[in-house]
């Protein structure tokens, strides 16, 4: 095939890049940046400064925070034990642990809104039990379950990644010149390991501080994070301007995000997939 | 006086069911270069990771230096271990990778200092303190692997196949390097390989290992000059191995020729194997040979000329010589005593399944 021909089978993919992500994201900047009436304006990007709208934002920082930690601490340890596995029974458990994310995302937060509800399954399961019921559903511990029940493989797969390409032997040689398994993990596994963690944070921090599916069924009509707010803003207040300005905001902090893992993780290695 | 740094008494490993080293015992005198030589699988590889700890035996004791260290962890043993792969801390820079078995033991910087620069210079990498590890070659990368382990000043050195990976010319400045580094540190080297021509050049003591026994144990000369048995014969250099019958002591037949040799103790028309090295068969006229054959073969190998001479029974003999015998001519073949080595035949089944991996 000669060089010219090749050059034309990537046209669908440009052809799908220009309509669903190069013209989108030009229309953004364009309702962002100007006024109902067409003229520039840049009202709409600071309109994050007023109380409600820069309440909603620090809630999803803290919340998606708080959830990237727990993901953090939980995917780690985890991680370690896949690796230490056999390869065989390594992508078993593996295989297991992804088989959820091939169940569809609204239908899986769904069900944790049926098991969390006032009168769900885990309330039925504790009355039935003679012990308290709880009250998790519409407060923002339930939005960080969601969160972190939904992006945990998003963390794992990452530094799973990185830790399986550690040779054994450096493991070794760490334990023969002296280190005892803590130092091992703090001084050899935890820094090779930084290009996956980075990659896991970002993967993990950057659709949970733009979610508004989760905290729409978990956290009830009161709590409201800055995606609810852009969601509402297109979706019942018709302010496409106001939403587009709120957007480049929560772009600016996705685009720190990612050059952050541009700079740690230069050879893609922490990359998931 | 040189007494056993490290005992291994009855070592068994099973790995999966398949047994990799079964009832193994050996000693290592302190100060020595031993070497495990074998073909991949032999448990050379095995038996050296239960010396470092990386391995826990199924059976059997390894004592070091009068103390039982069966179950001790490796890094709490006196011993230090040069990986096949290098094994290199990839986020470190070269003086960090050196100085890390002494930070662990929280020595003073100054300390930590002064030995970088003296394991640097021993391994002929000064001023190589900030590079990354990326930037070395395979060469350089193995050196610091060296420096990073000797500068714990180890009463072993523990080398897994450390030339492996190094190209021929490396790989012979490296044996001289090794050489050179154990006078001067006046340690204990246990070096893996499944190259005879590194064991014989670098050990002081050779342990043949095959499917986890030991074959034979001994100096290189020992191991080349008279091999117990054929699985030795035959992995080290090449060789002649012929069935013969030992007549009396000092006279063997072999294809029906008597041929004189040194060795005695056999008893009287006993089968045994015989191993006659290729360059130690003299061609010679036909009528002054003890055999007779036609030459069948010729190959020009740059020291000398590879030959094989066929006798009327069928045997084709190697000969490396640097005479010249075109092939179709008849010639007669002559040994010296001293250079037929006469072995016992196996014995049992269990010998005889040690046979030939390569």
């Amino acid at each position: 095939m000669n060089k010219k021909a090749t050059k034309w089978l990537a046209g669908p993919y440009i052809l799908w890049m220009i309509g669903f992500t190069v013209i989108p994201l030009a229309m953004i900047f364009l309702y962002g940046l100007t006024a109902a009436d067409g003229s520039f304006t840049l009202e709409n990007v600071a309109a994050i400064a007023t109380p409600e709208h820069r309440k909603s934002l620090f809630l999803a920082l803290g919340l998606s925070l708080a959830s990237t930690v727990i993901c953090l601490v939980m995917a780690y340890p985890l991680a370690m034990i896949l690796r230490r596995r056999n390869v065989g029974r390594g992508s078993f458990i593996l295989f297991i642990f992804i088989l959820p994310m091939w169940m569809n995302f609204l239908l899986r937060t769904m069900a944790w809104q049926t098991l969390l509800e006032k009168n769900g399954v885990i309330n039925g399961i504790l009355t039935a039990l003679h012990l308290p019921s709880i009250a998790v559903i519409n407060t923002p511990w339930a939005i960080i379950l969601g969160m972190v029940y939904n992006f945990l493989p998003f963390m794992v797969l990452p530094i799973y990644n990185v830790l399986v390409k550690i040779d054994d032997d450096v493991i070794n040689a760490a334990k023969d010149l002296g280190a005892n398994d803590f130092q091992t993990i703090t001084k050899i596994l935890l820094p090779l390991s930084v290009p996956g963690i980075i990659s896991g944070i970002n993967m993990v921090f950057v659709p949970a501080l733009t979610t508004f599916v989760i905290s729409n069924l978990l956290g009830g009509s009161k709590i409201l994070l800055i995606g609810n707010v852009i969601e509402q803003e297109f979706t019942r207040g018709s302010n496409w301007h106001l939403g587009s300005g709120l957007s480049l905001v929560l772009m600016a902090f996705i685009l720190v995000s990612m050059a952050f893992m541009a700079k740690y993780d230069k050879d893609g290695e922490g990359t998931a997939f | 006086m040189a007494h056993p740094l490290i005992d291994l008494v009855h070592i068994s490993k099973a790995y999966d069911g398949a047994t990799v080293l079964d009832d193994l015992s050996l000693s290592v005198k302190e100060n020595t270069f031993v070497t495990l030589l074998g073909p991949s699988g032999c448990g050379k590889t095995t038996t050296l990771r239960i010396i470092g700890g990386f391995e826990r035996p199924d059976a059997g004791t390894v004592i070091f230096d009068g103390q039982d260290i069966t179950s001790l962890p490796p890094n709490k043993r006196q011993l230090n271990t040069v990986f096949q792969k290098y094994a290199l801390f990839t986020h470190m820079t070269i003086a960090e990778n050196i100085a890390f078995g002494l930070k662990i033991k929280n020595k003073p910087k100054s300390y930590i200092d002064d030995k970088i620069k003296y394991a640097l210079k021993l391994v002929n990498l000064d001023g190589f303190e900030n590079r990354s590890v990326a930037s070395l070659s395979g060469g350089q990368q193995q050196r610091i692997a060296i420096a990073r382990a000797i500068v714990n000043e180890p009463r072993v050195l523990l080398l897994d196949e450390p030339l492996g990976a190094l190209d021929l010319k490396l790989r012979q400045d490296m044996q001289y390097e090794l050489i050179r580094l154990k006078n001067e540190l006046g340690i204990t080297f246990i070096y893996v390989t499944h190259d005879q021509e590194e064991a014989l050049t670098m050990s002081d003591t050779i342990v043949v290992m095959n499917q986890g026994y030991i074959q034979q144990m001994g100096s290189p000369e020992q191991i080349y000059n008279e091999p117990e048995n054929a699985f030795v014969a035959d992995f080290i250099g090449e060789s002649n191995i012929v069935p013969g019958v030992m007549l009396r002591d000092e006279l063997v037949e072999i294809f029906g020729a008597k041929f004189p040799c040194v060795d005695k103790g056999f008893g009287v028309n006993r089968p045994v194997d015989v191993v006659i090295r290729p360059e130690d068969i003299d061609l010679v006229e036909p009528e002054k040979g003890t055999l007779t054959g036609v030459c069948t073969h010729l190959i020009f190998k740059g020291v000398h000329y590879e030959m094989e001479v066929t006798t009327p029974d069928g045997f084709e003999w190697l000969v490396h010589s640097t005479d010249l015998c075109p092939v179709g001519k008849t010639v007669g073949i002559h040994v010296d005593p001293f250079d037929i080595q006469i072995m016992n035949k196996p014995e049992s089944e269990d010998e005889e399944a040690v046979g030939v991996n390569e």
